[in-house]
């Protein structure tokens, strides 16, 4: 047994779990809100990542200030796909909009390597220091910054909700939309809002996965594995989101360190994730947090 | 005269004329002639078009099993391309390693990847909508990784190698004699699912699509319906497959990640969901969609769009934005797809000039 592996595999589950955890929670606000299974999640982060990181390497803006114009752009690139593109879908079966933005993920990821090239492109650096050295264990800084912004944005978004206004429009209109609109709530700004919201922390995470691995249309695969983690926590629960992303983080990690010690079958960390979900959607298909409102059938 | 055409109401009188295949003597005059003359093809078209007419059938029969999950029973399905690669890999395996004959193995390919479709449907049995996506999605990343695993079955990293398709000892080769095998099948698959859709199943599986609790209280059992209907997406993902092995004669699952199986939807979609020929239509429409493109990117080879846009060095990025483009076109603005275009037309000149 190697603890030493497995202690650095399970920091790196922590700082990746939270990652996800973050994506989770901007899915997880879309579909609350306004009833749409993000598909193009993994994108935003993308479309994120390459904003920021052309703004650094083709225009020498410094990071302070391609981050704010990232995310100020991410605010209204969101506000755009949900009017041009989910806008008319509303009151449609649930498979049309899941096409839709299945058909948007498409779109986006082909785009961005028709601009972008396909070449994975390294960040450039934003701290001094490669590492720093925590209760003996040598962890890189950007690791440190990573978790330290994942925390911050899950306190930003639970400030969010639980004290401003906008956030308790929110909320009301996942409660009952009708409702809501008759106290006043405009359900439309709030659908544009959440979509805004939701692109501009995934992408802040795109940013934060870039700076760590360089941007790639792999960046896109996020918003793949945050399907086992939103079931895992129940698609409708925010803190189930942040729970779950943590749990597969870990899990794929755990998984690795199994995997390269003991099983050699070699790429169980990219599938356990999946397996986890078909096991959980088959026994508790509302996840740890989730409302049991699903119809079986 | 009266046989063959339909009045401006629809008077059905008898059972029977309600659930025929063919409507009138003259769409099935028509089909008959549409058959015959597709199988003049080899003769009139070259090697490259025979090509793209073959993968049309091919997919198309694919196409048409996603159909009936998605547009007769109202199901989604994220992972049919990896059925389709069962197929394939079970069909190149049945036919090199057992040594049965491909004229035997691609209806056992078929059968094979259907119970495997059984099995990944058994959530569906008691998930819909979105919780069924995200499990097929699942099965999708599942079953890519068993083929990259399961040397034994895929062969790995190595590409399967799958028999010629042979007939009564007499190999048949190239793409000209090839392309009849394709023909057969599309008939016989086309024609099922015609049948299909108007027996008591078929109707069935409608009735779960439409709403599920009458269909319930009308005695239908949506368990059975809802994962008899992926098995049937995967029987005849498992035949395409099974005719891509032997056309291609090595199968790698390199390329049939969830791209594919969003091209597949695609199909279905552009085709129109619950169409049988719509399918057709759509699976044409995807798979010329590139020779389309490649020809307007030759005509505008060295024009000022060419170099703005850099078109021909982006093909495959371009492609893959107008798919996606087109599919939510067709949600937005023509949900019932080709299928819907195609009757609108037929009825402007059938009434004309009395559209209304």
């Amino acid at each position: 047994m190697n603890t030493q592996l497995l202690i650095q595999l399970l920091v790196n589950g922590l700082v990746v779990g939270t990652l996800y955890g973050v994506v989770a929670m901007s899915f997880v606000l879309i579909y609350k809100a306004t009833q749409v299974v993000n598909f193009a999640q993994g994108e935003l982060l993308l479309v994120g990542a390459w904003v920021c990181w052309a703004l650094m390497v083709k225009y020498q803006v410094p990071f302070y200030a391609a981050m704010p114009i990232t995310m100020i752009f991410m605010f209204v690139f969101g506000i755009l796909i949900q009017m041009v593109f989910l806008r008319p879908m509303i009151g449609e079966p649930i498979i049309s909009v899941i096409m839709v933005t299945i058909a948007l993920s498409t779109v986006l990821q082909a785009a961005m390597k028709w601009i972008f090239g396909v070449n994975p492109q390294p960040f450039p650096p934003i701290f001094t220091s490669q590492s720093v050295s925590l209760l003996g264990l040598q962890i890189q800084t950007v690791y440190v910054m990573s978790l330290i912004v994942s925390l911050a944005m899950m306190a930003a978004m639970a400030w969010f909700f639980q004290k401003s206004k906008h956030g308790l429009a929110m909320r009301a209109t996942a409660f009952d939309q009708q409702v809501a609109q008759s106290l006043g709530i405009s359900v439309k700004n709030v659908f544009a809002m959440s979509w805004a919201i939701s692109a501009t922390v995934s992408a802040v995470a795109g940013v934060v996965v870039a700076v760590v691995n360089g941007v790639s249309s792999g960046l896109s695969v996020y918003g793949i594995k945050v399907f086992p983690a939103v079931i895992l926590g129940g698609l409708d629960s925010i803190a189930g989101a942040v729970l779950g992303g943590i749990i597969i983080g870990l899990l794929e990690n755990f998984a690795q360190f199994v995997d390269g010690q003991y099983l050699h079958w070699g790429n169980l960390y990219e599938v356990a994730p999946f397996y986890v979900l078909i096991i959980i959607l088959m026994i508790k298909p509302y996840g740890l947090f989730g409302t049991k409102d699903i119809e079986r059938v | 005269m009266a046989n063959s055409m339909i009045p401006a109401g629809d008077f059905r009188t008898s059972y029977a004329a309600d659930t025929t295949i063919f409507p009138t003597v003259t769409s099935r005059n028509f089909a008959i002639a549409g058959v015959l003359l597709t199988c003049a093809a080899p003769f009139l078209f070259n090697e490259y078009w025979l090509s793209l007419l073959i993968q049309i059938g091919i997919y198309g029969i694919a196409a048409l099993g996603l159909n009936v999950l998605v547009g007769f029973t109202g199901q989604i399905s994220i992972g049919h391309a990896a059925f389709f690669l069962f197929g394939a890999f079970s069909s190149a395996y049945l036919s090199t390693k057992i040594g049965i004959p491909a004229f035997f193995a691609i209806p056992l390919a078929g059968l094979v990847t259907a119970v495997v479709g059984l099995v990944f449907g058994l959530p569906a049995a008691r998930l819909k909508g979105l919780y069924l996506a995200i499990a097929t999605l699942a099965a999708q990343y599942i079953l890519l990784d068993f083929f990259a695993r399961a040397e034994w079955f895929s062969g790995g990293s190595v590409p399967a190698m799958a028999e010629p398709f042979s007939i009564f000892g007499y190999a048949l080769q190239g793409d000209r004699q090839f392309f009849y095998v394709v023909l057969a099948y599309v008939v016989v698959c086309f024609l099922l699912v015609t049948n299909m859709m108007r027996s008591r199943d078929g109707r069935a599986l409608v009735a779960v699509r439409d709403h599920y609790l009458s269909a319930e209280i009308m005695g239908i059992n949506l368990t059975k319906y809802r994962t008899l209907s992926f098995g049937i997406a995967a029987f005849f993902a498992g035949i395409g497959g099974a005719l891509y092995a032997h056309y291609q004669l090595v199968v790698s699952y390199e390329g049939f990640g969830i791209e594919r199986s969003i091209l597949f939807l695609a199909m279905v979609i552009i085709g129109g969901l619950g169409s049988v020929m719509g399918t057709l239509m759509g699976t044409a429409f995807v798979v010329l969609l590139p020779e389309a493109m490649e020809w307007i990117t030759a005509i505008l080879a060295g024009g000022p769009i060419d170099h703005a846009l850099g078109l021909k060095t982006n093909i495959t990025f371009l492609r893959e934005i107008a798919i996606g483009t087109i599919i939510i076109v067709f949600l937005v603005f023509e949900p019932d797809g080709l299928a819907h275009r195609w009757h609108q037309i037929k009825a402007y000149w059938k009434l004309y000039p009395f559209s209304h």
